[in-house]
């Protein structure tokens, strides 16, 4: 399969900079944690093991400056695809060629001697990453700038916080300048201010016409980024083309699963009534696949109690993937406590405008009695759903305030004020 | 020819990972690099004691330096053993000690396995240094046989480096590997004469009723002849044996062609395995 749809910049006319051709790449389970002469020895042969394919039959071609994404479910092969193109590993089936100097970004700091200065371990890491002297001579003083640590450049790394350590690791990287960068999951480093700088610095990337290949759960994150998207599925490519249509494809599946799949979670309480299932309702009150910032969003919680409940409490709750609480509202709170609920029902939540940045998020539906002492049932970070770029477009942070921005008062030049509002 | 590209372009990066090494391994404590002198001083002074003092071994008279004292004889040999199994010990680690690197980043292995003996071999010369220093002191005056010197570290390293290139990618499939290196470099201590003078090793043994020529067998150890050859660079002052010295170079030429060919056999799977 090739990649043929048209993007943006019309990636398709350009050449292939990396071409995979049948790539199968199979591991080995091994049935006994390490391998030793001993077994060996008393076995008369090696350990034995069982064979699993993490890739099968993958073929694919990444244009020249495309920015390429790889998702999929864990498990998928995306990772192992990734390490392949980046040499790592090695495909048991099938040929892997590329152009140009390939940067592997799988982890920062790999490489990083504890004991040794954060100048020591920036000429370290950016040699172990195929940067020569002279070129680490000449940019230096941008990756030390890039990671914040001026200061602490002559320290041993050991006393780096792990945001200092994943800091440097990451500003080395990014400063090996390749033709190609292979990126797994890392975009989720640092503090706010420091993943716009790294946006920044992948737009300089690919305002240069480097190529990037990168492998992301944060589906808002590969969407923004990239102009091409390969969906894995059990070591096997299901679907190449334009990120958003096949974005869109992959949460349509995953939407579908995972409202099947309410079972994840943690879950506690007396169960004299239970919160029987969750669900995400569009304005309509109909299942909707996919969800954007801005929309108008129904919870659903349905319950059922075996035997009547006196002023029950609903609650739900909402958390990012990285488990960041971001809004906890019950019906005591809002002054709606029935006297009592028996057998089954359903209990909604009405948000008028979805106003959190696009990410993952977890859905916790929990039933309480009036003083919030004893747990009915408490289904914790039970329905696991996408939010989508919508209208306001804010994606940085976790809510937005809907805020609008007003450029009246900008000023261009001496001529008009109203180029500020028509120009940009 | 590639894979002689590749060292070029990686020359880099090995001179670095030599350093971090180097730089790592005596970082704070507390007498920094001296450990490295004084390990074999306190081994040269423990085996004086006993081999010299307790157990009466009179070290041979130089010939033709004239030099008659033991430390000096069993320092001429120690050191090179020293050397031998540091890397065997340390070069055995160098792919699992980095697995993360491996796992984690491309570039081509063998340089892992190289700058742990570059970073070896940088402290054995400052040792020999130290040791011609002392022999001088000593009235052997070895400073001209510098040039014979660095040639049989040539050849030994190329043959350890062989060697640790094996043993480096077999210990990522058997993790008990060093136990039973330990054992062998033990075996391969005694069976080298370091400790004692050749001459105490007898023409022909009888084991079980077979008479064995036993020198000969000994003499196949390529060990044997590389301690030899160094002794009479150093102690003797004497050019090796031209024999010695190709059989000695010949095994370190097997040794590194074997070590490339296992170590590029058994490459390919190291990130999984690591």
């Amino acid at each position: 399969m090739t990649v043929g749809g048209s993007t943006p910049r019309d990636l398709a006319r350009a050449d292939a900079v990396i071409t995979v051709s049948d790539v199968s790449k199979r591991f080995r389970l091994y049935h006994e944690r390490n391998q030793s002469l001993k077994a060996a020895f008393m076995r008369g042969r090696r350990a034995s093991y069982e064979e699993f394919w993490a890739l099968r039959d993958v073929s694919l071609e990444v244009p020249e400056g495309a920015t390429f994404g790889l998702i999929g479910e864990n498990g998928s092969g995306k990772t192992t695809l990734l390490k392949c193109i980046g040499k790592i590993l090695r495909p048991d089936k099938g040929s892997i060629s590329s152009r140009g100097k390939i940067s592997a970004l799988l982890e920062l700091g790999a490489g990083f001697h504890p004991e040794l200065s954060g100048r020591e371990n920036v000429y370290l890491n950016g040699s172990i990453l195929g940067l020569s002297k002279r070129a680490l001579d000449r940019r230096f003083d941008e990756i030390v700038d890039f990671a914040g640590l001026e200061q602490f450049i002559d320290t041993p790394v050991k006393s780096y916080s792990s945001g200092m350590y994943v800091r440097l690791g990451f500003s080395v990287a990014i400063n090996v300048d390749p033709d190609i960068l292979l990126i797994d999951e890392i975009l989720a480093v640092g503090d706010a201010d420091f993943q716009r700088k790294c946006f920044e610095k992948f737009d300089d990337l690919k305002a240069r016409g480097k190529t990037i290949v990168l492998v992301s759960h944060t589906l808002g994150s590969v969407r923004n980024l990239c102009d091409q998207v390969a969906l894995l599925e059990h070591g096997e490519l299901r679907r190449v083309g334009p990120s958003a249509a096949v974005i869109d494809e992959y949460l349509g599946d995953v939407f579908a699963d995972r409202e099947e799949d309410a079972d994840q979670g943690m879950r506690w309480g007396s169960g004299e009534a239970r919160i029987e299932r969750i669900e995400v309702l569009g304005a309509a009150g109909a299942p909707v696949k996919r969800v954007h910032t801005g929309d108008t969003v129904v919870f659903r919680m349905h319950y059922a109690a075996s035997v009547p409940i006196e002023r029950p409490v609903f609650g739900m709750a909402l958390h990012t993937i990285e488990g960041v609480h971001v809004t906890g509202p019950n019906t005591r709170d809002a002054d709606l406590v029935p006297d009592r609920i028996v057998g089954t029902g359903h209990v909604d939540l009405r948000v008028e405008r979805l106003l959190v940045v696009p990410g993952t998020y977890d859905v916790s539906a929990t039933l309480y009695n009036y003083t919030m002492a004893h747990p009915y049932d408490h289904r914790h970070r039970a329905l696991r759903f996408d939010i989508e770029h919508g209208e306001p477009r804010d994606r940085l942070g976790v809510v937005s305030l809907g805020g609008e921005w007003d450029l009246d008062g900008v000023c261009t030049g001496p001529d008009s004020a109203t180029d500020a509002r028509a120009g940009r | 020819m590639t894979r002689l590209a590749d060292y070029v372009a990686v020359r880099e990066l090995t001179v670095n990972l030599t350093l971090r090494e180097l730089r790592g391994k005596y970082k704070r404590s507390l007498l920094g690099w001296t450990w490295s002198l004084l390990n074999p001083l306190s081994a040269a002074l423990i085996f004086s004691l006993v081999f010299s003092f307790f157990l009466k071994i009179e070290p041979p008279v130089g010939d033709p330096s004239g030099l008659h004292n033991f430390a000096a004889f069993l320092l001429c040999g120690l050191l090179a053993w020293n050397f031998l199994s540091s890397a065997i010990n340390e070069g055995m680690e160098a792919l699992v000690g980095n697995g993360n690197l491996i796992k984690k980043v491309f570039f081509p292995r063998e340089v892992l396995v190289v700058a742990t003996i570059a970073a070896l071999l940088v402290s054995f010369l400052i040792e020999l240094a130290v040791l011609v220093g002392v022999l001088v002191v000593l009235g052997n005056m070895a400073i001209p046989w510098v040039p014979v010197l660095l040639l049989l570290v040539v050849i030994q390293t190329v043959f350890v480096l062989g060697i640790a290139l094996v043993l480096s990618v077999l210990n990522v499939y058997f993790r008990d590997l060093r136990h039973l290196m330990s054992i062998v470099l033990q075996a391969l201590f005694y069976s080298a004469p370091i400790v004692y003078p050749l001459r105490f090793v007898p023409e022909h043994a009888t084991l079980l009723g077979v008479e064995l020529p036993l020198k000969f067998l000994y003499r196949l150890n390529p060990l044997v002849r590389l301690i030899g050859a160094y002794r009479d660079v150093l102690y003797n002052l004497r050019f090796p044996d031209v024999v010695d010295l190709a059989y000695v170079g010949a095994w370190a030429v097997g040794s590194i062609v074997v070590g490339l060919w296992v170590f590029g056999r058994l490459e390919g799977r190291l990130a999984e395995e690591v």
